[in-house]
Formats: C-alpha cells, sequence, structure tokens
C-alpha cells in the first residue's frame, strides 16, 4: 500500500507519516446503494485502499431455481435488478427461449422492445438521481424520481405492479396493453423530453458537478475489459459495445429494424452530440462524468427506441399471443444467453434435464463485475470521492447478491 | 433600559444592570429559538418548492407552520442516546458549547437603531470571534463521540472554519475602514439615506468583496456547498452522527441561529443594517423629534428592514443549498486559500486605496461626504464612533434612518 500512496501524485507529504485508520462504509451508509461494505483504508481524508464486502442481500436465488418451473422463477429475477425489473423478466424469458427454440409474436416482440426500453429511462432515472445525491445535491434527486414515477404508472396500468412486474414473461408477456396507454406513453415522453435539459444544467454542466466528476476514477479502456466491465462503465471508458447491437442472433433479432447509435464516444465524439451540452474541459475518457453523460444519452436514446416500437406495435395485427404454461417440460440441454440491461451486461444461465424444472439455473450479475473495479479506480483518492466513484458504477445490490 | 431601572424605578446599580442583561438575554435567547423554528419550517417550504413537493402542510393548521413546533415536542421526548465508548463530559457540553457561541454573538448585533444587547464599540470583532468558537462544540461532538465518522467531520470543520476565518476577517475589515468604527451601530448608521449609501455600492471593491464576504460566510456556518462537516453521502451526518433528541436540536438551533447571523451581519456591514432601499421614514417626515411614536415607528421599520434582509439571505443560503452539488474537501480548501483570501487581500487594498483617492464615491455628493468619513477614521479605534451617542446626536442620526 506505501507504493500506492507514493505513486499517487496528488499526495505530497512523502516524509510527514500519519496513522492510518479504518474504516467502515456500510453495510449501513446513505451512499452505497443498498447494503454494500466497503472497507477503507484512510490516511487523514486520502483513501488508500478501498476493499468491498458483498453477500448482505443474498437470497439463495439460484438455488431457489432448481425447485421451481422455470415461469416461477420469474419474480425472482424481478428482485434481482430491482430497479429495472423489466429488463431481468427479459433476460431470463429469453434465455428459456433460446434453449426451447421458441419465437414470439411479432407484437409481443415490439411489446418487448417499449417495456425495455422503459425500463431502461427508469433505471437510469434513479442512477443519475442517486448520483446527485452521492454527490451532495438532493433536487435532482426528486426530480428523477418524479419522472420515474411516471413510468411506473405506466408499467402499473399495463402489468399491476410497481416494482416486481414480472410482465414479459417466458412465451411473450403476461398480458397486452390497456386501451389508451400508448397515448398515455406517448404523452409522457413528450412531456419528457425537454426536462432532460434541466437534468443538464443541474448536474451533467454544473461547475461543481463537472469538479466532482471530471478526472476522478478513471477506468481506463484495457482495465475496463480485464474486469469484466459491461454497460455504461464499458461505453463510458470508450468501448463500442451493446449487446444490443452485437448480442446473439436471439436478442438482436428483437432489434430487428431499429436505428439507434451505440452511446460511446468515437472520435472525440459522442453519437449527435451536437445536441448536447459540450464535453466539459478536464474531463477524461472513463472517468465519473463519462459515465454519467453515457447514461444520459442511453435516456434518450431508449425514449427514441420507445417511440420507434409504439409505432411499430400499433401496426401490428393480432395478439401479442399467449405466453407458455406455468409448468412446461423443456427440451434437455443448456443455454446462456446475455442481454444488455440498464447496468450492464446480464446472463442467464440455465441446465435441463428435460424436466418441467430447471436442473440448474446461474445467473450472471453485470454489477458484480462493475463493482470489482472499486478498489482500482478508489486507490489515492479522497473519501468524498468514494461515493462519486461507487455511485458512478451505478450497481444494484440485489444483482450482485442474488 | 439600565437609566430607566435606575432613574425612574430607583433600583441600585448591579441590580439594574442585571436585570437589564437578563431581560437582554432572555430576549436573543427567544429570538434564536424562535427564528430557529421559523426557519426549519421555512427551510422545509423552500426546499419543497424547489423539489416539486409541498412540505409540511397540516401540522398547525395550513402551510404546516407548527411543524418545527411538534418536531421540537418529540425531540423533547426521545430518548437521551449517548454511545459506549462516548467521552460522557464532552459529549455533553459540546452541543450547549456551540449553541452558546452563535447565541453570544447576537449579543452585539444591531436589530435596528439602539434595539441591540450591548452596543459595543468593537462589534465587529466581538461577532466574528465568538462565531469561530461555534467550531469548538463541533470538535468536541466528534471527538467525544467514539465514531469515526464524527470525527472526520470534526476535522473538516476545523480545517475549513479556521481556514474560512481569514478571508472573513479581511471582508469585515473593510467596512470597518470605511466606517471608521468596530461598532456595528455607528456602521449601520453611516450608511442611512438611499440605497446607493450601502457600502456594498461604495465603490468596485466593496462590491466584490461583498460577495467574497457571502462565500466566506456560507462556508464559515458550514452550509451548502461547503456543508462537509456533515455530508450525507459521505460521514453518514458528520459530527453529529451519534447526536439525536434535544441535544440534536441544539446543534441546529446553532446553526440557524449563526446562518441569521451571518446574514445579518452582511445586511448590517453591507447592505445598510436597518435602513432601507428607501428612506421612507425621511420621506414621510419622521423623525425622533416628531410625537411620542415617532422613534418607536422608526425602530418598527428599521427592525423589519434588518430582519427582511437577514431573512432573505438565509432564504437564498437554502436556495443554494438545494441547488448545488457539495464540494470536495480539496477544493473548498483551494476556494479559501487561492481565490477568497487572495481576492480579499487586493480588494482590502484597494478599497483602501480607494478611500484616498476618491473618498466621496464615484458621484461627488451623492454618498456621504469624504471629510467626515476620513475624520472619523484618523480618530481611529475609541475616539467619537466609538463612544456612545449623545441625546442630540442620536437624534441628528435617526432622522435620516428608514
Amino acid at each position: 500500500m506505501a507504493n500506492a500512496i507514493e505513486d499517487d501524485p496528488r499526495i505530497i507529504e512523502f516524509d510527514v507519516r500519519t496513522d492510518e485508520m479504518l474504516v467502515n462504509m456500510g453495510p449501513q451508509h446513505p451512499s452505497t446503494h443498498g447494503v454494500l461494505r466497503l472497507v477503507l483504508r484512510t490516511d487523514g481524508e486520502i483513501v488508500s485502499e478501498v476493499e468491498p464486502h458483498i453477500g448482505y442481500l443474498h437470497r439463495c436465488a439460484e438455488k431457489i431455481g432448481e425447485n421451481l418451473t422455470h415461469r416461477q422463477w420469474i419474480p425472482y429475477t424481478d428482485r434481482m435488478d430491482y430497479l429495472a425489473a423489466m429488463n431481468m423478466n427479459l433476460g431470463w424469458s429469453l434465455a428459456v427461449e433460446k434453449l426451447m427454440k421458441y419465437e414470439v409474436s411479432e407484437k409481443a416482440r415490439h411489446l418487448r422492445v417499449l417495456i425495455a426500453e422503459l425500463g431502461r429511462i427508469a433505471s437510469h432515472l434513479v442512477g443519475m438521481g442517486a448520483y446527485g445525491l452521492d454527490l451532495g445535491t438532493f433536487s435532482p434527486f426528486l426530480y428523477a424520481f418524479r419522472e420515474r414515477e411516471k413510468i411506473l404508472d405506466l408499467f402499473e396500468e399495463a402489468c399491476g405492479a410497481r416494482l416486481t412486474y414480472s410482465y414479459i414473461t417466458i412465451g411473450g408477456l403476461t398480458a397486452d396493453l390497456p386501451p389508451g396507454w400508448l397515448q398515455r406513453c406517448e404523452a409522457f415522453l413528450d412531456q419528457f423530453e425537454p426536462i432532460i435539459q434541466e437534468y443538464h444544467t443541474l448536474l451533467t454542466t454544473n461547475a461543481i458537478f463537472v469538479k466532482r466528476t471530471a478526472g476522478v476514477g478513471v477506468l481506463s479502456r484495457d482495465m475496463a475489459i480485464e474486469y469484466g466491465c459491461s454497460g455504461p462503465v464499458l461505453r463510458g471508458s470508450g468501448v463500442d459495445q451493446d449487446l444490443r447491437r452485437d448480442g446473439e442472433a436471439i436478442y438482436t433479432a428483437m432489434y430487428d429494424g431499429y436505428a439507434f447509435e451505440v452511446a460511446v464516444q468515437k472520435d472525440g465524439h459522442y453519437p449527435r452530440d451536437h445536441e448536447y451540452p459540450a464535453v466539459p474541459a478536464g474531463t477524461v475518457l472513463g472517468d465519473c462524468w463519462h459515465r454519467f453523460f453515457v447514461r444520459m444519452l442511453e435516456v434518450v436514446q431508449s425514449m427514441d427506441l420507445v417511440r420507434q416500437s409504439i409505432d411499430r406495435y400499433s401496426a401490428c395485427k393480432g395478439t401479442i399471443g399467449e405466453p407458455l404454461k406455468l409448468a412446461e417440460k423443456m427440451p434437455a440441454g443448456d443455454a446462456y444467453l446475455e442481454t444488455e440491461c440498464p447496468k450492464g451486461q446480464m446472463g442467464f444461465y440455465l441446465v435441463s434435464d428435460g424436466s418441467a424444472k430447471p436442473w440448474r439455473v446461474r445467473a450472471r450479475s453485470s454489477s458484480f463485475s462493475n463493482l470489482a473495479v472499486t478498489p482500482e479506480l478508489c486507490r489515492g483518492c479522497l473519501i468524498a470521492d468514494v461515493p462519486a466513484v461507487v455511485g458512478s458504477l451505478d450497481i444494484v445490490m440485489g444483482e450482485i447478491d442474488r | 433600559m439600565v437609566d430607566f431601572l435606575t432613574s425612574t424605578i430607583g433600583l441600585s446599580g448591579w441590580l439594574a444592570w442585571t436585570l437589564a442583561a437578563t431581560v437582554s438575554a432572555v430576549l436573543i435567547l427567544n429570538v434564536i429559538a424562535g427564528g430557529a423554528l421559523v426557519f426549519i419550517w421555512a427551510e422545509r417550504k423552500v426546499s419543497a418548492r424547489i423539489q416539486d413537493r409541498l412540505g409540511p402542510t397540516r401540522t398547525g393548521g395550513r402551510f404546516g407552520w407548527l411543524q418545527s413546533l411538534a418536531d421540537g415536542i418529540k425531540l423533547l421526548a426521545k430518548e437521551d442516546l449517548m454511545p459506549e465508548g462516548a467521552d460522557g463530559m464532552l459529549f455533553r457540553l459540546a452541543p450547549y458549547v456551540s449553541f452558546c457561541a452563535s447565541f453570544c454573538a447576537f449579543i452585539a448585533l444591531p436589530f435596528a437603531f439602539d434595539v441591540v444587547g450591548q452596543r459595543l464599540n468593537v462589534a465587529v470583532f466581538f461577532v466574528v470571534a465568538v462565531l469561530g468558537l461555534e467550531v469548538f462544540g463541533v470538535i468536541l461532538a466528534g471527538y467525544a463521540s467514539a465514531s469515526k465518522w464524527s470525527l472526520f467531520g470534526a476535522m473538516r470543520e476545523a480545517a475549513q472554519v479556521v481556514s474560512y476565518e481569514v478571508p472573513l476577517g479581511m471582508c469585515v475589515v473593510v467596512p470597518v475602514m470605511l466606517a471608521g468604527s468596530m461598532d456595528m451601530v455607528t456602521i449601520a448608521e453611516k450608511q442611512a439615506g438611499w440605497f446607493w449609501n450601502w457600502y456594498v455600492f461604495h465603490d468596485p471593491f466593496t462590491f466584490v468583496i461583498f460577495w467574497v464576504y457571502v462565500t466566506c460566510a456560507v462556508a464559515s456556518v458550514n452550509r451548502a456547498p461547503f456543508d462537509l462537516a456533515e455530508a450525507e453521502s459521505e460521514l453518514v451526518a458528520g459530527f453529529h452522527t451519534e447526536y439525536s433528541g434535544l441535544r440534536w436540536s441544539y446543534f441546529f438551533m446553532a446553526e440557524y441561529g449563526s446562518m441569521f447571523l451571518v446574514s445579518a451581519m452582511a445586511a448590517v456591514l453591507f447592505l445598510g443594517g436597518w435602513n432601507g432601499p428607501i428612506p421612507v421614514a425621511t420621506l414621510l417626515g419622521f423623525s425622533e423629534g416628531t410625537g411620542d411614536t415617532a422613534p418607536y415607528l422608526i425602530r418598527l421599520l428599521g427592525l423589519a428592514n434588518l430582519v427582511g434582509k437577514a431573512s432573505l439571505g438565509v432564504i437564498i443560503m437554502m436556495w443554494i443549498r438545494w441547488t448545488l452539488p457539495r464540494l470536495r474537501i480539496d477544493q473548498v480548501m483551494t476556494t479559501c486559500l487561492k481565490y477568497c483570501t487572495p481576492i480579499a487581500a487586493v480588494m482590502f487594498a484597494g478599497a483602501m486605496l480607494w478611500q484616498i483617492g476618491l473618498p466621496g464615491g464615484l458621484i461627488p455628493g451623492a454618498g456621504r461626504p469624504g471629510g467626515e468619513i476620513r475624520e472619523g477614521w484618523l480618530e481611529g479605534p475609541g475616539g467619537r464612533a466609538a463612544a456612545p451617542p449623545a441625546a442630540d446626536e442620536s437624534r441628528d442620526v435617526a432622522r435620516v434612518a428608514p
């Protein structure tokens, strides 16, 4: 550790040796996003080492999955990334459908895109608002929640639940949309679009916000790839990877015909960056600011996708089709599928022995890999940077501990 | 009041002084306690409106104006908790040290002409010095709590407040220099008349230094974006992490008391004190001499002016708090040492040179005559300005009051 301190250019007083102090940040701490426990080794305000401890929210979801049928396990996926439960449902459903080589109806496909992208907006809103909270500003958090509530209202209308939906299910969706839903959804998008500029004013371009995030927690491109980071964390480091475009056929087929640009900086430019505030001076690709900005861009991108899916969904004739029965025998074999969830690439693995229950269920969490870079990013930073870095990774403990 | 007690009622000197002191102390205490209740309620309403909420709406009928009182009763009834490893005596002492510092500083604060706890010839110095003592309570609280987070908060506060005392001191010296007195009553008197007589508009240097004062004042009372000592997302609750119930509320009262105090200081030193922007009383023909009620009316008007200005300052602090993210400790120190201190020093020198070159201000005759200012200046501390005003002199001054 001594080397780490001496290598850090920000630490000037080499000749002053002070005592180190071990501090527990969490599991009960306002800014660790749930029950994450970080053990900080601090020297005054400087953090020389951060060690994340996980497992406080472990609920044996994977083991439980071996005793339930495939569809019965859907509610357990809700409780993984509880901020984007729709995307979790989708990931598991697609994994099972991959095993069965099942294809949902065209209408259900577009509805899934619509719901999944709305879920992404909701998740990024929480990530964005909570990040403001981590940096000490409370109001953007409530502004974000105000808009998220409207998305939850839409979800509630569609499936009856506001947090744990179990809406997208194996073989389609549990129900079709109620009448008038699409108009309400479009009204929400119209109302939400100008508000994004407010978020940019309050956070993205705010001088103090930029000071707190620019150049802090720089995750290099190579390190991001080595640690298996994914989602906005990976794209924030400049890696052009989005499973909606680069994923497996069964997943990319869902987005077939949809036009979107991956939110990543290429040649110093973000897609359509003339529409957004300029990247402030002092930021480095891969720092907290870029991770945050990628999320903001993805909100706009998802809104665009939602609009496209509304058009395609309403153009489809017929019904969304019936989902599979609660207990249906699966072909023997195994399947693994990763989908692009708001937090990153969430993978589901299942082994089937031909019965109605999976023989083995396994989930690969994106937040877990994203959290793993914390010790690297926080080495030698200040205490105030720890929430800034952890918040920019946008982790959800329910997904890490499962 | 002492004169009244000795001459009219015929009390002996020491008894009259004690009685007068008690009455003043109780009055000020109630002003702080009552003010804190009002400001806590106001903070809730202001923050709620900023965040698209309603805030308290029910307690006490409309607008929830009794909410703070209800909270006070709740805090009174709370269990008295103290951490096991805490240093009992210091832990109990700390809130009162903080509160007393805030309270004592009010003694020298003039609310209107002659409406002052104790007129001091070194009032400015006294207020700054006593307000600086507030940090001792915070350090004690952090040290005695036996909590690492509290200790971090206390150390931050110590570093921050001690640093910001330097530019704050330079800022308050400028009006002192212009008025030629440290007596706050005299300083306010010198700004009587129209608002262009206020020291903030005296010359460009005082205008700049007013904003430096605002920055330093916000930092010295630990309000956002400088609220590092109780940074929620980093240090749980900072120095008062382990406090609950009434002791915690004392810290709060001290905080709101200090907020009001630095705002009132700004009003007295830069914004004309109890003199309104328009000399209403003079225009209406009120003066000390006209009738029995006129002096009271003038004082009442002055009181409203000063409390209004100070409250405006407090509300602006709230507005800032609910809008901006928090700075990091190194940035707070940079702001102080690299920006506030040099700017304050240069502005101090500039204001001094201005006094020599253009003593009357830019527009001759618009401000106070230069000769008079320099006269008071040359007399130095303890000179005419510091002496208690003679009866006819006070009358002369009050004529140009609000």
